[in-house]
């Protein structure tokens, strides 16, 4: 089967689990985003297939050859470094000749594929300078160039874009998507930036607790989202998650927040755990402020946030359950105001005693 | 405060330091140039002779032979202690255990003090009852004399040398070493360097600074070799191990002519100091720009 497959991976740093049997299939070409927060695994899953850690158990197979036996330049992986790791006395041209050359490749083939690459990347003027001369974001297109050289299989990126600031971030990010068109590779690339995660990836893995949480497409990772967690964890302003008791309903769910409030969700009934506590999420978009007394519930004002477009106003319920609701950019609604919440049942999504995600049937 | 008040405030902190920099640098340093002009002995008064004492040196052999002990002397420490200092740091650039105690080993010789280095490298190299003349007995062969034949005794200094000063190089370049970030070698091992080339194209380059402080340090401390000299050999024999600072020693306090003896230093300080400026500027060269990643 072509494409990566992870199989079974643990990996213990003394004693200290940090992954606890990951599996994951990718596709070849496919665009992969490892996201989690700190610590979750995403990166130490990163450098074993890289060949820069070694998992304790599990395979890691590339193109039906399994790698993790092979050293690091031999599994036709490259990889792109948070800090860029560029040798600081070689010039831009020897940087990106370096790993050919180790590789016995022609003089004249090695000289056609470094200048190739810098064309793609707008670098060509930059190739006889030597790191220290060059700008963040210019290291940055030299560490792509010498992994694009080798013209790997996968392409590996650890936080490629966090040491960039957020003009030249965004821009990268563009780039990054125009140049995945044009190599025929797959590409893991570990963020905890979730915007980047969001627009550059055919499918998002989410770690967390060292274990693979979710793995889907951006979308469906932002509406669909498999536990508690990676609700949470993607979309900004983060999902509020409010405590509420199952009320009797017919085929789809009925809820009863903490205030007494009823919502009716279009959470099919069928599959939701028989207790009757459960919690239930929803997006800022999910929830307008309206009049005092005209919406689903009343609520306080904590504060407004003026984004421009719009304005997030996060909100208390009477039973002092926290809420992110959302406004026109010319809001009125100011701190300490009461305001009626309209909130969305059929944009909700509730969440089991486990954490487990339930939502409205798929259209 | 005015910026006046300030800046004599500001020289009142380093006012100890410049005090003592004055007192114990700065004022031998003239003292020994005025002195190097006058013929002086250690209790009286001297008389103004000029150049006479350069003069002098100039055509004096056994001061022409302790310059060239001096230098054979260091260009046989100065590449292999760095080589050897390189070599110990590479090995021991390792977080275990023994790899700390190890460090503590080889970083030991170098708070000994001369006199005792001296004397155990006697027990060593004596060639009847010492270490390296059992061995080679041991061997089948006839032990070397190495304090008592010319063409050996400048080795057997060498070697002595090396042995005590080897640990602070050694730190220097541990220190190098943890300079370089991880990354690059694991840049390296993704780029298929094998690990003579990692070494090479890598760590190398990368300890290019330190080398060169490492070889300009050792080669001014060395040009200024002493106690080993004195110690082990006397300058023996017939003057095959005299170096420049012994000769000096002899001069000022063995035969009291301190003008001729600070006539020598000074000789001895310019030659340091060319030594010193051509190698800076010899590898000066190293482009501003190679930190950086």
């Amino acid at each position: 089967m072509p494409g990566l497959q992870l199989r079974n991976i643990r990996k213990a740093f003394k004693g200290t689990e940090v992954l606890a049997g990951v599996d994951l299939d990718v596709a070849p070409r496919e665009f992969i985003a490892f996201l989690g927060p700190s610590g979750s695994g995403k990166s130490t899953l990163l450098r074993i297939v890289a060949g820069l850690e070694t998992s304790d158990e599990g395979e890691v197979i590339l193109d039906d050859r399994r790698i993790d036996t092979l050293p690091p330049g031999d599994r036709g992986v490259a990889m792109v470094f948070q800090h860029y790791a560029l040798y600081p006395h070689m010039t831009v041209r020897e940087n990106m000749a370096f790993g050919l050359k180790n590789a016995r490749v022609p003089r004249a083939e090695i000289d056609g594929l470094v200048t190739d690459a810098a064309r793609t990347l707008e670098i060509e003027e930059l190739l006889d300078r030597k790191p220290a001369q060059m700008s963040g974001g210019q290291r940055q297109r030299v560490a792509i160039g010498r992994a694009i050289v080798k013209k790997p299989r996968l392409f590996l990126l650890d936080e490629p874009l966090s040491n960039l600031d957020a003009a030249l971030r965004l821009r990268t990010r563009v780039e990054l998507a125009q140049l995945r068109q044009r190599v025929d590779a797959g590409v893991i690339m570990v963020t905890h930036d979730q915007a980047e995660a969001m627009t550059l990836a055919d499918r998002i893995v989410v770690f967390n607790d060292r274990r693979i949480q979710q793995v889907a497409p951006p979308m469906e990772i932002y509406s669909r989202p498999a536990n508690s967690f990676v609700a949470r964890f993607v979309g900004s302003p983060a999902m509020t998650i409010i405590p509420a008791r199952l009320a009797d309903g017919g085929a789809f769910a009925s809820v009863l927040l903490g205030n007494g409030t009823r919502l009716d969700t279009q959470v099919p009934t069928d599959g939701l755990p028989g207790s009757g506590a459960v919690e239930i999420g929803m997006r800022p978009e999910g929830v307008r402020v309206c009049g005092q007394g005209q919406g689903t519930t009343d609520a306080e004002v904590q504060l407004v946030e003026r984004l421009g477009e719009r304005s997030l106003v996060y909100a208390r319920l009477d039973d002092g359950a926290a809420i992110t609701a959302e406004d026109a950019g010319t809001t009125s609604a100011k701190v300490g105001d009461r305001v009626g919440l309209s909130i969305d049942g059929a944009a909700a999504h509730l969440f089991g005693p486990d954490g487990t995600g339930y939502h409205r049937a798929a259209a | 405060m005015t910026s006046a008040e300030r800046r004599w405030q500001g020289l009142l902190f380093v006012a100890p330091f410049l005090l003592l920099y004055l007192l114990i640098l700065i004022y031998p340093l003239l003292r020994g140039l005025w002195l190097s002009l006058y013929q002086v002995d250690l209790f009286g008064g001297g008389t103004f002779v000029g150049l006479a004492n350069y003069a002098r040196l100039a055509a004096d052999p056994v001061f022409g032979q302790s310059l060239i002990n001096t230098f054979l002397v260091t260009l046989m420490i100065v590449p292999l202690l760095t080589v050897v200092a390189l070599a110990l740091a590479l090995a021991l650039n390792r977080a275990t255990r023994s790899a700390a105690i190890l460090r503590g080993v080889f970083f030991s010789s170098a708070v000994l003090s001369v006199t005792i280095v001296t004397l155990i490298w006697r027990f060593i190299l004596a060639p009847d009852a010492g270490l390296l003349g059992e061995l080679w007995t041991a061997l089948g062969r006839e032990p070397l004399p190495f304090l008592s034949a010319p063409n050996l005794v400048l080795p057997a200094l060498a070697m002595t040398t090396i042995w005590w000063s080897v640990g602070f190089p050694m730190l220097l370049f541990l220190a190098g070493l943890q300079q370089i970030p991880q990354d690059m070698y694991e840049a390296a091992a993704l780029d298929r360097a094998s690990k003579w080339t990692t070494f090479w194209r890598v760590t190398l380059p990368s300890l290019r600074r330190t080398t060169i402080l490492v070889v300009m340090l050792q080669t001014a401390a060395q040009l200024q070799i002493f106690g080993q000299s004195q110690l082990l050999t006397a300058g023996g024999p017939s003057g095959a191990s005299r170096t420049a600072v012994l000769f000096l020693f002899e001069t000022a306090f063995g035969r009291w002519e301190l003008g001729y003896a600070s006539a020598a230093a000074e000789i001895l300080f310019l030659i340091i100091l060319a030594v010193t400026l051509t190698q800076y500027m010899l590898t000066g060269r190293v482009r501003a720009g190679e930190d950086g990643r």
